[in-house]
């Protein structure tokens, strides 16, 4: 027979008070445990920390203020996230084929991700030729967005343009659209990045025009697309830059908060009503490996944009006060060593990304940290989505953890750090002024230096890095994918010859046309844009036209 | 003999993901090093007029998305203009066929993800006093 237990005492406080006195004893000196944002973590969690009394204030039921358990009232119990996988290689019939592949394999929506030279406002003629379509795929005209989405039904299919401003694969996604005798008013989808401020901030990688004509340009194509893609997230704000560049978890989605309001302010500037604009707003997030902090921080940002929308700006619309995010694993958190390792830690990160409630979400490819993805990456990184999304019961239940007393408290302490970071933006004049006076890349530099501290002296594991390191030769690397060179030498002769054969007359009046509205703030520059694309005007004239008018942005070297 | 390198520490080509080369230009400064540090998108003629310029000892280039395929360029243009004795390393995500490349075209040294910040600075350390010497040989 076992013996007895204990008896317990009866009251808690007294078991809670012996627990306490135990674990010291036992612990001898405890750790001092943070999180990424720097929040001390306690070894545990009782309803000391969280008694419950504000649950009808501050978590209530998923589909209502204040969101903390899901936007929605069905959540991924009704529908799942869209499986929206990022990818560009090449010319536009080799993303057609990749992006078949991946729709066959279990992928929902489209994303594209253009080449470099895309970025930059440059068409493939004007840049280094070793560098096209080996990071994403070389699209210069509306002819070539009709090949990258031929089979796709446009009226039906949800595409992510990952669109530098001025926006012209959207204008030339509208162009083949009308050819195809597809209503603008079917289009859904969205602008994936739109938010100059945070290339400003963090990775540089958009076309940059000076900061006042890339602000003026947004509120431009927010404005359009309210009145003719009524479908379309014409903004997209992103915490994922910021964070890859080294801000913390509460950082950079405090940052993220920060611009949502500089550019929700310039749509009220404008005359624009909240709740004509804030349901198109969306959310693009990074996941860290740090899982209960970033499952905590995204049920803090439904509250905190609830609140935000129906205080700062008095929306009455349910869906502007709705937080919608896409959200990426983290790339920084992947390693180059025992590549096969990301497989374990894109799955962890994309469970806090669905635990933490988001409406579409990207998987990296284990070999991210290598190159470009191989096909045999991107396609563990679809079953990944699928075990998860099918398999593993994590959709049974709406927001899981809710109630738990740890991440209840932890919810609340991200709310509390990302609030104390939004008023530092504030104080220094708002997101726009912060950015312009270099303040938020100089935090956000310090930040990635802590973490890069934190590894080197080994305060934080990295496994293969800076712990349980094997001798590993090439072999465990898989070779990288590479455009064929015939194809794009092809691709390019075929974009001279057609250069050559439009209509010159048509793209130099749409170009003037662009040119005067830049000067113009009563016209709607990426009206202009659209028009152009339809004229057969190329990305890079079209960009060289605005950097000519409005000013290039260059990059403060801040170190 | 207190050495004191100079280092140039840029991004050519299309990429401005540039967490990388300011956490390297910051730690070398740090470790006591000279540093120029420029943003990203310089162009090959102006990283050679700069090096010349500053009469560095070392070029660092950070690519993080293919932008080390137009390194070979750079070595083209520095050899050309008579920076025989510059070193240019590239740290960053660089594919093993690529390092082959990039070491055959006269790269100095690749570094990849994972590495420690006081390797490159050992590294430069070690290898300026060589070129130092390579130069004043003529």
């Amino acid at each position: 027979m076992n013996k007895p237990l204990d008896r317990m005492p009866l009251e808690p406080a007294a078991c809670e008070d012996r627990w306490q006195r135990e674990y010291a004893a036992q612990i001898g000196t405890d750790k001092d445990v943070r999180n990424r944002s720097g929040i001390a973590i306690k070894p545990m969690y009782t309803p000391r920390d969280w008694t419950g009394d504000r649950h009808d204030a501050d978590v209530g039921f998923p589909g209502q203020p204040p969101y903390t358990r899901g936007i929605y009232p069905t959540m991924h119990r009704g529908r799942t996230w869209t499986q929206r996988q990022l990818i560009g290689l090449g010319t536009p019939p080799d993303y057609n084929a990749r992006l078949s592949t991946i729709i066959a394999q279990g992928a929902s929506a489209v994303s594209l991700i253009p080449c470099n030279s895309v970025y930059r406002g440059y068409d493939m003629d004007e840049v280094h030729e070793e560098l096209l379509g080996t990071c994403g795929v070389v699209v210069n005209t509306a002819e070539h967005m009709d090949v990258c989405l031929a089979g796709v039904e446009l009226g039906s299919m949800s595409c992510a343009m990952n669109d530098p401003s001025p926006f012209t694969l959207l204008a030339f996604l509208l162009a083949t659209a009308k050819r195809r005798g597809v209503p603008w008013s079917a289009i859904s989808g969205t602008s994936n990045q739109s938010d100059y401020i945070s290339h400003y901030v963090a990775n540089h990688m958009f076309f940059r025009i000076a900061l006042p004509g890339a602000r003026r340009i947004l509120g431009d194509h927010i404005d359009f697309c309210n009145r003719h893609v009524p479908k379309w997230n014409p903004m997209s704000v992103v915490g994922q830059h910021m964070q890859q560049a080294g801000a913390t978890p509460a950082e950079a989605m405090a940052f993220t908060f920060a611009t949502a309001l500089q550019n929700a302010d310039d749509c009220v500037a404008r005359g624009m009503d909240p709740d004509q604009f804030l349901p198109r707003f969306t959310f693009f997030f990074d996941i860290s490996l740090s899982f209960f902090e970033e499952i905590a921080r995204f049920r803090a940002g439904r509250r905190i944009w609830a609140r935000l929308a129906r205080e700062r700006y008095g929306a009455k619309d349910p869906r502007s006060w709705r937080f919608k995010f896409h959200a990426q694993t983290s790339g920084v958190d992947l390693t180059r060593q025992q590549p096969q390792n990301n497989i374990a830690r894109v799955t962890v990160q994309a469970m806090a990304g669905i635990l933490g409630g988001l409406q579409s979400l990207h998987t990296d490819a284990y070999d991210e940290a290598l190159s470009c993805p191989t096909e045999h990456g991107a396609r563990i990184a679809v079953a990944t989505q699928n075990i998860l999304r099918e398999e593993a019961h994590l959709t049974d239940v709406i927001d899981p953890l809710g109630g738990s007393y740890y991440v209840e408290t932890l919810t609340d302490a991200m709310e509390a750090e990302i609030l104390r970071s939004m008023r530092r933006v504030e104080e220094a004049g708002g997101m726009y002024a912060a950015v312009a006076a270099g303040i938020v890349q100089k935090q956000i530099g310090e930040s990635a230096r802590r973490f890069q501290d934190a590894i080197e002296s080994g305060r934080q594991t990295v496994v293969g890095v800076n712990a349980y390191r094997v001798d590993e030769d090439r072999s465990a690397r898989p070779s990288q994918p590479k455009p064929d060179p015939r194809k794009m030498r092809d691709h390019i002769a075929a974009f001279h010859a057609w250069r050559a054969a439009r209509s010159q007359e048509a793209v130099a009046k749409a170009l003037n046309a662009l040119a005067r509205a830049a000067n113009d703030p009563k016209d709607n520059v990426f009206a202009q844009v659209v028009a152009a694309a339809e004229a057969g005007c190329t990305h890079g004239e079209i960009c060289a036209t605005l950097r000519r008018e409005m000013g290039f942005g260059h990059v403060q070297a801040i170190v | 003999m207190d050495i004191r390198p100079k280092v140039l520490v840029t991004k050519i080509g299309l990429d401005g993901h540039d967490r990388g080369s300011r956490i390297v230009a910051a730690y070398l400064r740090d470790a006591g090093m000279e540093v120029i540090y420029t943003p990203p998108w310089q162009e090959i003629p102006a990283v050679v007029k700069l090096a010349t310029e500053e009469d560095v000892d070392v070029i660092g280039i950070s690519s993080l998305a293919t932008d080390h395929l137009i390194v070979p360029k750079l070595v083209v243009a520095l050899r050309a203009a008579g920076l025989t004795d510059v070193a240019v390393i590239v740290g960053g995500i660089v594919p093993d066929e690529d390092e082959d490349m990039l070491l055959a075209a006269g790269v100095a040294k690749v570094f990849h993800p994972g590495g420690a910040l006081e390797d490159i600075a050992q590294y430069i350390r070690d290898i300026t006093p060589v070129l130092r010497a390579q130069r004043a040989a003529g």
